[in-house]
Formats: C-alpha cells, sequence, structure tokens
C-alpha cells in the first residue's frame, strides 16, 4: 500500500499553499496565528512536484482577508490562499505585492526619523528587477531582506 | 493664473514636475531683475535648525527679509526646550505651524522634513534632512544653469568629486534628467555615482559616460559642476594622484566653450585652484548668491496664490 501523506482537511477556514520553506513559521508569527484558539495544522518542509520544499498552513473558522493577503507578499510572493467552506474550496486566489505597505516594517536605515516619531512607517513597493521597498519618509530604498517586521 | 504651488509643501526634488521646476526659476530670474521687498509684508517665517547650517540658514533668512517678511527661529537644535525636553518633533511642529506662515527647517534625520509637513497646516520647505534630500540646495543649482545658458535642455554637464556621498549632485542629476542632458561622472573609483543613481538614469534613458579626468571632457562642457573630494577619506599618497586628476586650475580651461561655467556648491577646499576664480568661467560665488533668489522664489509662489512677476 503506498504511504500517503496525511494533513487533515478543514472544514470551514484558509489553507495557505505555496510558502516558500522556512517562512510558514514567520508566518505564523506576524500573523499571531499562535495566540488563537483556533486548529491549525502546519506542514513545513513539504515536498512539491518540482523536487523543492513548501511550508503549508491550515486555519479553521480564520478567514484571510485582502490586506492580510497582500502582507503575505512580503514573505510568500507566490502563495496561493485557498477558502473553505464545508470541506469545499470557495475561493482560491494568489497574493499580490500591493503598491505600499503601511505599518508592517522597520524602516532599515538606522537614522530615519520613522523609529523615533509617532506615525506608521510606510514603504512604497518597486519590483521592476528584483523587490525593493522604498520609506516614505527617508527615501532609502532597500531590498527584503534588509526589513524587520514590526513588533 | 493660480500658481501650483500655492500652500504646497517642498520636501524633495524627485516631488516637483517640469513644469514646477520651470515655474520657480522663472520666478526666481523675475525676483532677482525686479525686486518685491513688500511681497511677504506681515508675514511671519520659522527658520528651524535642529541642526546647524550657516550658509543655508543665512540665505534664507535673507530671502524672507528681501520680500519684506519676519523671521522668527532657532540655529541648533540641541540649544532648544524641543530637544532638552524631549518633546516629539511631531509636536513641536504643531507648536511652530501655529505661530508662522511657513517655515523652513534642517534635521540630522532622513524623513524630517516629511514627517513635518504630514503634522504642519503651513507649507514646510525642506532645507537638508540628514544624507537624504537637500531640495533647495538643487532650485539655486538649476535657477543658475538656467540663468547662465538660457536653458536646461540638451546641455553637456560634467559632476567630479565625490559622487558617492554628495547628495548635492544626486538630486541635481535626478533634477536635470527631466531635461534630455548629456551627463559625465568623473571621480575616483571609492566615489563613483552610486549604482541605484545610475540604475535611474538608464531607466529615463539619458545619455551618461563615465571618465577617468576632468580633461578627457572639458572642451565639450556647458557646466562643470565640481564637488569636494574629502581628503580624510584616503591616505596621502593616494590624495595626492587624486588631486591631479579631479581638481580644477587656470590652465585646464584654456580651450573650453565660451559659455562654460564652472559651479560648486561651496565651501571648496583646494578642488578649485584659486586662479579660476579670476576667470570668466568662474560662476560659483554668483551661485550661492542665487539661493537667495531661488528661496525667495519658493516663498513668493508657496505664499502667494496669484503670484505675478514685474518683469
Amino acid at each position: 500500500m503506498q504511504k500517503k501523506l496525511q494533513v487533515e482537511a478543514i472544514q470551514h477556514g484558509s489553507v495557505i499553499d505555496h510558502i516558500p520553506a522556512q517562512q510558514g513559521v514567520k508566518i505564523l508569527k506576524f500573523f499571531k496565528f499562535t495566540q488563537t484558539n483556533e486548529k491549525i495544522t502546519i506542514g513545513l518542509n513539504l515536498p512539491t512536484h518540482n523536487g523543492k520544499s513548501k511550508d503549508l498552513i491550515k486555519v479553521e473558522n480564520t478567514f484571510i482577508s485582502d490586506a492580510q493577503a497582500n502582507q503575505l507578499a512580503l514573505f510568500a510572493p507566490n502563495a496561493t490562499i485557498n477558502q473553505i467552506k464545508d470541506f469545499k474550496v470557495v475561493n482560491k486566489f494568489q497574493v499580490q505585492l500591493p503598491s505600499s505597505f503601511i505599518g508592517v516594517l522597520s524602516c532599515p536605515n538606522s537614522n530615519c526619523i520613522s523609529h523615533n516619531e509617532p506615525v506608521k512607517t510606510q514603504f512604497y513597493v518597486n519590483n521592476n528587477s528584483e523587490l525593493k521597498l522604498k520609506c516614505h519618509y527617508c527615501e532609502k530604498s532597500f531590498s527584503r531582506s534588509f526589513f524587520n517586521e514590526l513588533d | 493664473m493660480n500658481n501650483p504651488l500655492y500652500q504646497k509643501n517642498i520636501i524633495s526634488i524627485a516631488d516637483l514636475s517640469r513644469t514646477d521646476l520651470e515655474l520657480i526659476l522663472q520666478t526666481a530670474l523675475s525676483l532677482k531683475e525686479s525686486p518685491q521687498p513688500e511681497l511677504l509684508k506681515n508675514k511671519v517665517i520659522a527658520s528651524c535648525f535642529f541642526e546647524a547650517s550657516t550658509r543655508t540658514r543665512l540665505s534664507f533668512e535673507t530671502a524672507v527679509q528681501r520680500l519684506g517678511g519676519s523671521v522668527i527661529g532657532f540655529d541648533s537644535g540641541g540649544n532648544t526646550s524641543l530637544a532638552q525636553k524631549g518633546e516629539t518633533l511631531a509636536d513641536s511642529v504643531k507648536v511652530i505651524a501655529s505661530y508662522a506662515d511657513a517655515f523652513f527647517m534642517r534635521h540630522p534625520q532622513e524623513g524630517a522634513a516629511r514627517l513635518a509637513s504630514e503634522f504642519s497646516d503651513v507649507p514646510v520647505i525642506n532645507g537638508g534632512d540628514g544624507a537624504n534630500q537637500h531640495p533647495t540646495q538643487t532650485l539655486l543649482d538649476l535657477f543658475t544653469i538656467y540663468e547662465t545658458q538660457d536653458t536646461l535642455d540638451n546641455l553637456n554637464i560634467a559632476f567630479v568629486g565625490d559622487l558617492k556621498y554628495g547628495r548635492t549632485v544626486h538630486s541635481l542629476a535626478q533634477a536635470l534628467s527631466l531635461f534630455n542632458c548629456n551627463f559625465y561622472f568623473i571621480a575616483p573609483d571609492a566615489l563613483a555615482m552610486p549604482d541605484y543613481i545610475l540604475e535611474e538614469l538608464n531607466d529615463k534613458g539619458i545619455n551618461y559616460s563615465v571618465h577617468k579626468s576632468i580633461e578627457e571632457v572639458i572642451d565639450s562642457l556647458d557646466v562643470l559642476y565640481m564637488t569636494r573630494v574629502q581628503k580624510e577619506r584616503f591616505d596621502e599618497t593616494e590624495y595626492q594622484h587624486i588631486k591631479s586628476a579631479f581638481l580644477l586650475n587656470a590652465q585646464m580651461l584654456e580651450n573650453v566653450r565660451e559659455n562654460l561655467k564652472v559651479l560648486h556648491p561651496l565651501p571648496r577646499v583646494d578642488e578649485i585652484h584659486k586662479n579660476v576664480d579670476d576667470t570668466p568661467y568662474a560662476y560659483y560665488f554668483q551661485q550661492a548668491q542665487n539661493g537667495v533668489y531661488a528661496r525667495q522664489a519658493l516663498l513668493a509662489l508657496l505664499l502667494t496664490n496669484q503670484f505675478k512677476t514685474k518683469a
């Protein structure tokens, strides 16, 4: 008998698929999924068809909003979100990079005024050749890897 | 006709369109030719220097007074109760904006002017925010080029010296890229123009080339924009080599175009020999003086909806 990977189906909720390996735990933390009482199934380093690996998150009774889906693009630009009702996929979409991120990231420039003042950070997305984010305040652009998420 | 800059903030050169820039330059020219000493009568302008800068502050304050306005303010953040009592910049700005009709500010942190504009009900002019922007320097540079060349289009412009750290050259190159100029970049390898500026120029289809010495291109230039190479960035032998390639003296100007102007944001140290000062090409001191007209033009446009030139 063929051995099959058992990842339990969910009745209502969201499945975030095609998360790059190593990003799943960051997403759990960022969206504070670890602080809910809902049932969560996570798969880390799952094999894919092309021989790479991916992470996957299933959250019961939680539907990812458009704004959350956009923020997800910071961690997993090719992720898909499946919304499940009564064990059926009722909606499936791919996350999209928004034109800007507000209040999500901290500016990598330590001399940026946004660190000291009562304002939300804002970064404009430039996805020409490589993803870069430009600070609304200090106007500096950085690659995604330079950023830390705000607490 | 209403002017599009009325009650606007001047934070970053990238916020200004070609039309905005042309309006500012025309206004500066008009105010230089026909002073308007009562234009800002009864207006109070705050001069807020959270970081000291003698030249920029004096230029701004002269501009206000030449237009008949009054100046309030401070010349160094450390001496103010704002800094000493730990007030946020946002709160300071709300208070200052309630006293004045506009304010200009310099601040040691990048993004300070943008942030201030979000908490101010009156126009904010950025007089320098950390290593980020210094738009009025760019405007006075553009005004000087426009005044001496009669156009900003299709000029051959060389930038020499510290092109890596000099925000002045970055902003000027960005602004001039709206006018289809040819750029020549001449800098020691360690101080070359940063890649992100070159990428921007590539994206806009701007012609530029990189050269080893001023003499390679000097005879075909309309504008030679010199900047200071900081001696402390190099050891003595290296600096002597750099000195010969990136410093300007009068002998190098023998075969240049008649309309060539040598500019420099000042202060200069030894990148322009004193013997250049007496040539018809030296224009850096007039350039500094033009800062007053460029800043007058901004104040006039931000505070007067239907500004009319007298010319």
